[in-house]
């Protein structure tokens, strides 16, 4: 009989290890899924894994994309991870991103044709704004009624998708675009635009922000009182109170702060990698970004690799797709395969497994 | 626009159809979370029940095996999330999400072929006589058998939860599952069985949608009906019958404004498919603004995870 | 012994109900019962001594089939008796009353018993019996009542009737009158001793020596694990069996005897409404503490303590009636408060008092950070949280690897012994604890104790909020008695009897059905 058995401490060694044994299971996992859909498992896992970085046919293409595709996730990831540690469940990060790029685009397209220095900044402010009033609808809801975020914050990402629609279709259509629904290209206007810094790395304003926020939330979480106020509310409320925690300011804040870094990457991704809002302009960044958290342990390094592989599954995906024709859904679904072992394997390092011989009754 | 080509009798008909999915979803995470445990992955559960009905009820040609297979579905991926959470005691917030994005993802896969073909016709029950009362008889008696169906199981779950010992010991495990345990009784298995009965219903309430409603497959063609049954069990303040009442409200909603849509009316089509998100989103203020009347109802145990340590 | 077969066995004497030889469980770390072995006459009533952590809820919890022993054997009627479950446990006549209730507080009365019974009656059937039985024996009970609204005594009740509609032979009762005043003990003893008169046997388990004395018949010692003595509890002094239980002699707290100084600490008519469903509102409450005295605070579990601490602490917000020196502070949250000068430790050590997954380091910084100035514009100084926690832990005796192990691996006694000395170190103007020795072992108990007495000794005013009346009789100067959230007129403690407090928490007014 198998027994789980509670450990007095968690194990720090399985708490490294686990995100590993995740990777490991969900490859084996899915190279028996991708067996399944008829196509060589070995070749399709080197396809997604190896090929995009090393491969020299593909690397050169693939590699910068990899900072492209993880820079929003680990940008939206960070900020959820704030609200999870602190038992705050901000899961519409999605909606937020749309709104975060419709503000931002729309202060850019605002000044259209006007070239100047201060556009590009104010619309990263738009942006973050954006997002940030998005999440704090969930938020105040809770404040002032206790009304579950979860919901409310997925609720809205469909409404936030039906914004988009009609912003595409209406507002921001680009006016000298013959009728096509979709804004002005802000890839093509300068002073709104969200280039690559550094040729032939991928690396856009996003990715710096990125990198500013996985260090500053580092800082915060290891440095900080309002760091440790987060995760001592997640982990004992009542204990959080009594340290003198004021619940209602951490949900304002770890909702804001989620839902600003998340409309900070819809900015930058519609001033740079899509370059237009269009209908289909959000493209579930905000729900892998749960999966990158999770991966990532909540802890901002952890989020840093999780989601660099997180984007090389999609990268990789795509490659997989085009090169064995192994369906784009395939790659979600490995996806979400990734978070369920993962969240399996982590009773590891709060439990330990006993095998005893049945006792005889 | 043109208010009076909105006919209230087809009105009325087409909501029983619309609702049915969100009910039959909806009532099995009412049970689910009356035992204690709160599984936000209905959404992933109907998505692989829409899909495997539909490629059951195709290849079978009987949309009867196709909601079997489908109830058998949503039970089978509900397991996965009950052996997370109830065995290897795994978040149940997080996996409830993992259980979504993971429905969401090996549903889309599962459907690749299966896109733009149509579902076997299902049949109206028939009801003889009933049906031929002026304007009752089309509204409430030329349906098919999963309406009549869903209204069973609330009936059915309703009677369990109050009436029986299997619902008291139910809902005792949702309330304290210490104190459950310390009277001998297996929290565990309860919980699975409810997690089980959850993701059939989910599974059920999928199918509809793939074989009656739409009827189609369609990748994403929940499209937050999950999220929503979520919802009207928080609205129904986890009461059977008022989950009927939340998921029929709800269904009106969602039909009128596609018939809003239909007859042309001032406002974009968009702010109308808006509507019945943001009115889930009132109505789950309206719930939570008075917490203590909802607290009374609501299981005391929900979340909270389960070791047995003595 | 008129044993026919000439060998010496228990089983064989018809008087013996159940027979208990050689039961071992150890888990993790620590071997809770080593090789114990007892026996229980039918009609007596037996009791199971030692102190917190000696093993006793192991032991009844293999009796009631919750726990299956390493080794070792029972038997019942000498028949052999090894319960898989409580189902059968209960099937064959072992019932049990829970120290911590295993009731359902949305459900009601009768739905409780129900779950509580193999093949319960329709819920009328079973409601009828239930008044039946709650009168024969003296405890009024209404089967449609949600036993969230009862009282700590009536929901014991509620457990002892769903045990009496078994018709049990044997009855396990877990640290029973912790809940009671003196008056509901009373009445419980006479339920007791009508059962035991109708053959029933009862394992009353507890580590009160008094009550031991008047009630029971023989008695079973544990410490650490194993049996130390059996004996007739009637036939020894308190301090003997004290002696046995605990295995050493234990130091006598001693009082200060610090002068008094001005009002510390004056509450006047503070209200407040329950905090949940099932919870207490203060009503009015006023009292005063002044500067080196200790002023305990009793009362039965559920009337208002809770409530009363997070008052305090300014957890729960409150507009008025709260002064520290003189100045209102009722505004003040409880990072203010601690900064001028009211600390305070809750009842719930994991969880409220400190976080269980959280190193001791961690959870110094908890409540430290104010007054130890922990941290600088809100970045943290680990050093010299580090040092700080490293300070309690030496001061108070807390036996831990380090100051970076998690709360929760720590023994309650010793995680107790850091919470408080985390407050003391601080050097609060006023301290206010809430069952400072609950489930401490009592070497423990005994070192807290001394340090309140101490902390009042250097001027500072302590309020101990307790359900142990030995406790606050042995150190507080004055006595008030918290009762449904109203709180008695403070009187010197020195002289109260027994019966005198009973009647100030409230006697047994809920006797008659609501």
């Amino acid at each position: 009989m198998i027994t789980l058995e509670r450990r007095p401490e968690p194990s720090r060694m399985w708490q490294a290890l686990t995100p590993v044994l995740a990777v490991v299971l969900t490859m084996i996992a899915g190279g028996l899924l991708f067996a399944l859909l008829g196509k060589d498992p070995f070749e399709a896992i080197r396809t997604i894994f190896w090929d995009p970085l090393f491969n020299p046919q593909f690397a050169s293409y693939s590699r910068p994309q990899l900072l492209v595709k993880a820079a929003p996730l680990i940008l939206i990831a960070i900020g959820l991870s704030l609200g999870f540690r602190a038992g705050i469940w901000n899961i519409g990060a999605e909606g937020q991103y749309i709104v975060g790029a419709i503000c931002g685009a729309a202060v850019g397209l605002a000044f259209y044709p006007t070239e100047a220095i201060y556009i590009f900044p104010l619309m990263v402010l738009a942006g973050a704004i954006g997002g940030t009033l998005w999440a704090m609808i969930p938020a105040v809801l809770k404040i002032r009624f206790g009304t579950n975020e979860i919901l409310v914050s997925l609720m809205l990402v469909y409404v936030a998708e039906q914004l988009l629609a009609s912003m595409a279709l209406g507002a921001l259509r680009n006016p000298d675009g013959g009728g096509f629904p979709g804004s002005r290209n802000l890839q093509q206007y300068p002073s709104a635009a969200n280039p690559e810094l550094i040729a032939g790395t991928g690396a856009h304003w996003g990715v710096v922000a990125a990198f500013i926020a996985v260090i500053a939330a580092y800082v915060l979480l290891n440095k900080h009182l309002l760091g440790y106020q987060i995760k001592l509310t997640g982990q004992a409320p009542r204990a959080a109170r009594f340290a003198g925690v004021r619940p209602n300011v951490l949900i304002a804040l770890c909702l804001g702060i989620s839902g600003g870094l998340a409309g900070l990457a819809g900015l930058f991704e519609v001033s740079g990698p899509a370059g237009q809002i269009s209908i289909d302009f959000n493209s579930f960044y905000g729900f892998t970004a749960i999966i990158v958290a999770f991966l990532g342990r909540l802890h901002p390094i952890g989020i840093l690799l999780a989601g660099l592989l997180m984007a090389l599954t999609y990268i990789g995906g795509e490659l997989a797709q085009f090169m064995l024709g192994i369906p784009s859904a395939a790659i979600q679904a490995f996806q979400g395969m990734l978070l369920f072992f993962l969240l399996g394997v982590d009773v590891l390092s709060n439990f330990r497994i006993r095998i005893k011989p049945k006792q005889v009754a | 626009m043109d208010l009076s080509s909105i006919n209230p009798l087809i009105l009325l008909a087409s909501l029983m159809v619309a609702s049915t999915p969100i009910l039959l979803a909806a009532i099995g995470e009412l049970v689910v979370e009356k035992s204690g445990v709160l599984n936000l992955g209905v959404e992933g559960m109907m998505i692989v029940g829409a899909v495997t009905g539909f490629i059951a009820a195709v290849n079978l040609d009987s949309p009867t095996l196709g909601f079997i297979a489908a109830a058998l579905g949503g039970a089978l991926l509900s397991l996965l999330f009950g052996f997370l959470t109830q065995v290897l005691l795994s978040n149940q917030v997080a996996t409830g999400l993992a259980l979504t994005l993971f429905g969401l993802g090996i549903a889309a896969l599962m459907g690749q072929n299966y896109v733009g073909i149509r579902a076997p016709a299902t049949s109206d029950v028939p009801l003889g006589p009933l049906a031929d009362i002026p304007v009752l008889g089309p509204v409430l008696f030329q349906h098919d058998a999963m309406i009549y169906i869903s209204i069973g199981i609330v009936a059915a779950v309703w009677y369990v939860l109050t009436r029986t010992r299997a619902g008291l010991i139910l809902r005792a495990v949702g309330e304290s599952h210490d104190a459950a345990h310390a009277l001998g009784y297996k929290v565990v298995r309860i919980r699975l069985m409810a997690i089980a009965f959850g993701g059939a219903c989910a599974g059920l309430g999928g199918a509809y949608l793939s074989l009656v409603r739409v009827p189609q497959w369609t990748e994403g063609m929940t499209a937050g009906a999950g999220w929503i049954a979520l919802a009207i069990v928080v609205f129904a303040s986890w009461k059977p019958w008022r989950a009927l009442l939340g998921a029929y409200l709800f269904g009106g909603i969602t039909v009128l404004q596609l018939n809003l849509q239909a007859a042309g009316l001032k406002i974009p089509v968009e702010y109308l498919s808006m509507s019945p998100y943001l009115i889930t989103i009132l109505v789950l203020v309206i719930m939570s603004r008075d917490r203590t009347r909802a607290a009374l109802n609501a299981p005391a145990a929900l979340g909270k995870p389960f070791h047995a340590s003595s | 012994m008129g044993d026919p077969w000439g060998n010496h066995d228990w089983t064989c004497d018809l008087s013996v109900l159940l027979t208990v030889d050689g039961l071992s469980k150890a888990y993790p770390g620590v071997i809770a019962n080593d090789d114990v072995s007892f026996s229980i006459e039918r009609g007596e009533v037996h009791a199971l001594l030692g102190e917190n952590g000696a093993g006793k809820s192991t032991l009844v919890k293999m009796i009631y089939g919750l726990v299956r022993p390493d080794s070792g054997a029972m038997t019942l009627s000498g028949a052999p008796f090894a319960p898989p479950e409580p189902r059968a446990a209960r099937a064959a006549g072992v019932a049990m009353v829970f120290q911590h209730f295993s009731l359902f507080e949305a459900l009601n009365v009768a739905e409780n018993i129900a779950l509580g019974m193999e093949n319960p009656p329709p819920l009328r059937d079973l409601a009828r019996r239930i008044t039946e039985v709650s009168e024969a024996y003296g405890l009024p009970l209404d089967p449609a009542r949600l036993v969230g609204h009862l009282s700590a005594g009536e929901r014991q009740r509620v457990e002892i009737i769903r045990c009496l509609l078994q018709d049990p032979k044997l009855l396990i009762m877990d640290e029973p009158t912790s809940v009671l005043t003196p008056q509901e003990v009373d009445i419980l003893f006479a339920t007791l001793r009508k059962l035991k008169a109708e053959g029933t046997a009862i394992l009353y388990i507890s580590h009160k020596l008094e009550e031991i004395r008047a009630l029971c018949d023989s008695a079973t010692i544990l410490r650490r694990g194993k049996v130390v003595a059996t004996c007739d509890p009637r036939k020894k002094t308190a301090r003997e069996l004290a002696e046995m239980m605990v295995g050493k002699v234990l130091q006598q707290t001693k009082a200060s005897g610090a002068d008094l100084g001005d009002v510390a600490l004056e509450v006047r008519g503070l209200s407040l409404p329950p905090a949940t469903q099932f919870g207490t509102p203060l009503r009015d409450v006023s009292f005063e503490v002044r500067q080196g005295e200790v002023l305990g605070i009793g009362g039965v579990a559920g009337n208002g303590q809770d409530e009363l601490l997070a008052a305090l602490s300014g957890e729960r917000g409150t507009r008025e009636g709260v002064f520290l020196n003189g100045q209102p502070i009722s505004k003040l949250g409880p990072t203010a408060r601690r900064r001028v000068g009211i600390l305070s430790g809750p009842e719930e050590r994991l969880g409220h008092a400190a976080a269980p997954d959280m190193s001791l380091t961690e959870n110094a910084l908890l409540t430290g950070h104010v007054r130890e100035n922990l941290a600088r514009n809100g970045f943290l100084d680990w050093r010299k949280t580090r040092a700080f926690a490293e300070r309690v832990v030496n001061e108070f005796d807390v036996r831990t690897p380090g100051v970076s192990s998690v709360a929760r691996a720590l023994s309650g006694g010793n995680l107790q012994k850091f919470v408080i000395g985390r407050e003391v170190l601080q050097n609060p103007d006023v301290l206010i604890v809430n069952q400072p020795t609950w489930g401490v072992d009592a070497a423990a108990a005994a070192a807290i104790r001394q340090a309140l007495l101490d902390l009042a000794g250097q001027g500072s005013a302590v309020v101990v909020i307790s359900q142990d009346l030995d406790e606050l009789m042995e150190i507080s100067d004055r006595f008030a008695a918290l009762n449904g959230g109203r709180l008695s007129e403070a009187v010197p403690a020195a002289g109260l009897t027994l019966d005198q407090i009973g009647l100030m928490l409230g006697g047994a007014h809920d006797m008659e059905p609501a």
